[in-house]
């Protein structure tokens, strides 16, 4: 199949895998950004094909590990209104709040809906006139266009009972965040394909020169991977910095600017907070003035006390301090069922993927006992 | 409080045990396991349901126990599918081919169904005509009788067009014992063809997908492929068929009942072009989605290469591949080589199946 199977294959992957065994001296720490790439590392066993000098940090990059407590909670009440249809992307449902998830919700007699596209919101809004239909406008820089887009021709055709519970965050801000920390462990970071592929490379050439670190805008098949590992450790061995183009099939330096256009129209950057890692200013979106009438939060004032799991070390997680398993409750108390933080819901979290496809590793729930080294 | 939890009462989310019935319950994954474990198991507790296999052996009274005679499989499965008719198939043929399959992979010979019809006040009467005639033919192809049935009527909106509920026996001839507790490592997994390719239609017609390929399912009967492979291998140790929870459910299953591990070869998985793409747009995972005509069998490897081969002899089995090994360990999981060469676990589906973000 075209753009999947090439950037599957097993021999490109062996040229990598020797390649990057080849330039590799000393050990480096390469953070991947984005949860989608965290999902192919694990889904095709990438990390184990790097020598071990090569550690791989899993970014905060995942939009429902992200998403604040309180705004899950508020999509809860917002939800269990009886005259709302709330719109979901289908990895919010399973995330918990305080009290429950949207699941509990629709099972409890919310309408709750599962949409591919935000557009399609308009479509229940036009269907029931009658009722308020609510999307949960989660995601990144990649998102942002076609949720910008629903409110944009929700104005446009005076759709009043169309409102979006915004909860965009973006990467740069995030990823200045991490490298501003005392213990930042960072050394280079692959940069999410798909983020740059709507805003563009400058944002990225200014954080490398900031903090003179190498950042490698990366895809996400297996391929992508490797190539963009390989690049990140030759500028790396090179003491390079600055970006390099992996995803150049996709991403342009420019990025989208008609997308650019219509984010600015629609949204401006605020402070946001993200969950296990706290407020970061700047790196969120709201909706601008005159797009305000269709905030959720607005329309539906709802006052919370919101509580996360004492156990949840997503905020370690989040910020590459630790990895999954090395959280006692991982695939004890904390699995994909029974998740105590966001990082094991969906399945780009670092927690879900470690649990779904990274098991064998360690000593997985129950009492299986594994031999280490059984793999290699 | 739930058992798993018990040691971190510190913990505000015990999404564990949700308070009521959520559709993940449903949809043959770990939360369907969970209620069948806490909540029918030991309601029911008997050693033949605790089998937990597709199909009961059960044995009608006058028989001794080690006579090999008189043995009967039972088994019944609910449809709820929506569209009622999709590519492929449709619901009739599905609650048919449903049971029957059950039945022939326990290694019996299905001989009789009844069916219970659910219908919603409102539902067109030639729609019900069509199900019944897609469901004479499919009797006809898988070689049972329907001999008993029962109809109810609830009123408009208290249920979704036609539920059907069909159960199932037929005899199992003395000398077989098929079973997902009987894999022994070195024994191979044989699929029987391409997976996914019927929650792959159902899904794609309900979100409107569209594909250069119209995708269809592949509800069939698995009878007669079933009986030519056990003519020509006795030692087949295992047959399933993996329908809601998908292959890597079936497979699940299997290693915690064998108590093995079960390795698979991405790059042998039969799989479509378009059911492939359809699984990457919609973040899906293959190995997930349901299969209505499709059985995994778990043979013992010197008998693999030659049943393979009177598979893909049968139209039943012509895409039929061999996708991996049982070894000993990492007991009771199931891993996966993928196609650049690292090592995954394939896990039960945990929920629904959820469509990722982005």
């Amino acid at each position: 199949m075209r753009y999947q199977d090439e950037y599957r294959n097993p021999q490109a992957a062996r040229q990598f895998e020797r390649a990057i065994r080849r330039i590799t001296s000393r050990p480096w720490t390469i953070m991947e950004v984005c949860g989608g790439q965290t999902h192919t590392i694990v889904k095709y066993g990438i990390a184990e094909l790097l020598p071990p000098e090569i550690e791989l940090i899993h970014g905060p990059g995942c939009p429902v590990c992200v998403t604040p407590l309180e705004l899950i909670d508020k999509a809860l009440a917002i939800a269990a209104r009886p005259e709302v249809i709330f719109c979901s992307f289908g990895d919010m449902l399973r995330v918990p709040g305080t009290r429950g998830d949207l699941f509990a919700v629709r099972a409890a007699g919310g309408d709750v809906r599962v949409v591919y596209s935000p557009l399609d919101c308009l479509k229940f809004a036009r269907q029931y006139p009658d009722r308020t239909v609510v999307f949960f406008a989660v995601g990144f820089e990649t998102t942002a266009p076609a949720n910008a887009m629903a409110v944009w021709q929700a104005r446009r055709d005076d759709l009043r009972n169309f409102a979006v519970l915004v909860s965009h965050v973006l990467v740069p801000p995030a990823m200045s965040a991490i490298l501003d920390s005392p213990d930042n462990r960072v050394q280079a970071f692959l940069g999410a394909g798909h983020v740059c592929m709507v805003m563009g490379c400058e944002e990225y050439r200014r954080l490398a020169d900031r903090y003179q670190v190498p950042i490698v805008v990366t895809g996400f098949e297996p391929l992508d991977l490797l190539e963009g590992i390989y690049l990140s450790i030759r500028m790396l061995e090179e003491g390079r910095v600055g970006v390099e183009n992996q995803y150049a099939r996709v991403v342009q330096a420019e990025g989208n600017p008609a997308c650019q256009r219509l984010i600015a129209e629609v949204f401006e950057t605020g402070d946001r907070n993200w969950r296990g890692i706290g407020n970061i200013a700047g790196s969120g979106y709201r909706l601008t003035e005159a797009y305000r009438a269709f905030d959720a939060e607005r329309r539906f004032p709802i006052d919370l006390q919101t509580r996360e799991a004492a156990a949840c070390i997503s905020g370690d997680i989040l910020r590459g301090m630790k990895k999954p398993r090395q959280c006692p409750e991982f695939a004890k108390a904390c699995t994909p069922e029974t998740p105590l933080g966001a990082p094991m819901v969906s399945s780009e979290g670092a927690c879900a993927a470690y649990y779904n496809f990274g098991r064998h590793r360690q000593a997985s729930p129950a009492t299986v006992q594994i031999e280490v080294g059984h793999h290699a | 409080m739930p058992e798993a939890i018990a040691g971190s009462p510190t913990c505000p989310v015990p999404q564990f045990s949700y308070e009521q019935v959520v559709l993940g319950h449903g949809s043959g994954g770990r939360l369907t396991h969970n209620l069948i474990e806490r909540l029918f198991l030991p309601a029911f507790a008997n050693a033949t349901l605790e089998r937990l296999e597709d199909q009961a052996i059960v044995r009608l009274d006058g028989h001794a126990i080690d006579s090999g005679v008189g043995r009967i499989a039972f088994t019944t499965d609910a449809f709820v599918v929506r569209p009622l008719f999709f590519p492929g198939g449709d619901i009739g043929r599905l609650a048919v081919h449903g049971t029957v399959n059950d039945l022939a992979v326990g290694g019996a010979i299905p001989q009789f169904i009844s069916a219970a019809f659910i219908l919603e006040e409102g539902l067109a009467i030639d729609d019900l005509r069509r199900i019944v005639e897609s469901m004479r033919i499919a009797c006809r192809e898988s070689g049972v009788q329907l001999v008993t049935g029962d109809t109810k009527v609830v009123e408009r909106g208290k249920a979704d067009q036609v539920f059907i509920t069909t159960s199932g026996i037929g005899s199992v001839p003395a000398g077989r014992s098929l079973s997902i507790a009987n894999a022994r490592p070195g024994d191979r997994v044989i699929v029987s063809g391409t997976i996914g390719d019927h929650g792959i239609a159902i899904m794609s017609v309900r979100e409107g997908l569209e594909f250069d390929t119209v995708l269809e399912s592949d509800t069939a009967s698995l009878v007669d492929l079933v009986r030519v492979m056990l003519d020509a291998c006795a030692a087949i140790r295992c047959l399933r068929d993996p329908t809601r929870g998908g292959v890597a459910g079936t497979l699940n299953e299997l290693a915690a009942a064998s108590d093995v591990a079960v390795r698979l070869d991405e790059t042998s998985l039969p799989i479509r072009p378009a059911v492939k793409a359809a699984c990457e747009l919609l973040g899906l995972d293959p190995l997930h989605v349901a299969n209505e005509g499709k059985l995994v069998a778990v043979v013992p490897p010197e008998d693999a290469q030659r049943l393979l081969a009177v598979m893909r002899q049968h139209p039943q089995g012509r895409e039929a591949a061999i996708i991996g090994t049982i070894e000993r360990e990492p007991r009771k999981l199931v891993t996966m080589k993928s196609w650049i060469g690292g090592e995954r676990v394939v896990a039960m589906l945990s929920g629904e199946m959820l469509p990722r973000i982005c």
